[in-house]
């Protein structure tokens, strides 16, 4: 009966009830922010590495880093530590600051809905993952930024239907640059540096001011 | 007024709870018992007899599996249910219009 009551409260509750039951909405801003931060240490380890400035397209970093010894590495095991230290910790932030925000929410962290939006997440991401490398295996390495922005981007329009809408807006912009950075090839880590790294403190900030700060 | 009310009530879901099954319902395919209930934060009881009244008005479609040796109920919305549900919001839409205009 309490409907009858407050009508526009009971619909307030419908809405909010669909938009919980059906979207995973603990996605954190931070955990956007911190992948960001992340991915800019791990380019700008890139270029100490290589000693290289940003938007120097005379040379090309798999010239370079062919010769490069620094650290008492060669590039095979620099890239991977890099790699590695970009994905542990974006992802342990990410991990950290989504199951804070879904504790605060009362969401689960593990469930249908967090599942589906991985599982929608992961099919452009791995598949974009296998495209790259096959372009790694045939020597097409200019091209393996511009690829996996463009993928990125459209697993982020994919996932956007099961979480925060606004994920669907930064997925366009990472398909926008990767699409633009395949004309100006040879700026391959700069791009990657904006698309993953500046729009997402940009996305995460924005989301950040929009639905966590109180 | 008096027929607004009249449409609320007979869609059997003037109830916070029943509406609230529904609302999950419609916006998911085929949903488990033990979702519903953490969603909704009830009691099983609770949850169970208003699932079962919704049963009687053939507004959800209950399926039982065996998920190994675990048995698990799910619930979907039927045309019947989904038709009651969008009367109700439109009844319930129209009451909160008729309020602004009063004030």
């Amino acid at each position: 009966m309490e409907s009858r009551k407050n009508p526009s409260e009971t619909l307030d509750e419908i809405r909010s009830l669909m938009e919980r039951s059906s979207r995973f909405i603990s996605l954190s801003g931070l955990s956007g922010i911190a992948a960001g931060l992340f991915a800019i240490i791990g380019a700008a380890l890139v270029y100490i590495y290589l000693d290289m400035i940003p938007f120097d397209g005379k040379r090309l970093y798999y010239v370079e880093a062919i010769h490069s010894t620094k650290w008492g590495m060669n590039y095979i095991t620099f890239f991977l530590l890099d790699v590695v230290f970009i994905l542990i910790g974006a992802i342990s932030c990410g991990i950290f600051f989504t199951t804070r925000k879904a504790k605060r929410k009362g969401q689960q962290i593990w469930d249908a809905l967090s599942q589906r939006l991985l599982v929608n997440l992961f099919i452009p991401l791995v598949t974009g993952g296998i495209f790259c490398l096959g372009l790694f295996y045939h020597g097409f390495f200019g091209l393996l930024a511009p690829t996996t922005l463009v993928f990125y981007g459209l697993a982020l329009v994919n996932a956007s239907k099961y979480t925060l809408k606004d994920i669907r807006h930064l997925g366009y912009c990472e398909i926008a640059l990767g699409l633009l950075s395949l004309f100006f090839l040879g700026y391959g880590l700069e791009v990657w540096v904006i698309g993953f790294g500046i729009l997402h403190i940009i996305y995460g900030s924005l989301m950040y001011w929009k639905y966590e700060r109180a | 007024m008096k027929k607004i009310l009249d449409i609320l009530e007979s869609t059997k879901l003037d109830n916070r709870v029943r509406l609230g099954i529904m609302s999950i319902l419609m916006v998911n395919d085929w949903v488990e018992f033990k979702r519903l209930k953490e969603t909704l934060e009830l009691s099983d009881g609770n949850l169970a007899s208003h699932l079962k009244v919704l049963e009687k008005e053939k507004y959800i479609a209950i399926s039982k599996q065996f998920v190994g040796r675990k048995p698990q109920t799910t619930y979907q919305v039927t045309d019947l249910g989904r038709t009651a549900f969008e009367t109700h919001l439109n009844a319930l839409e129209a009451l909160v219009k008729r309020k602004k205009e009063n004030f």
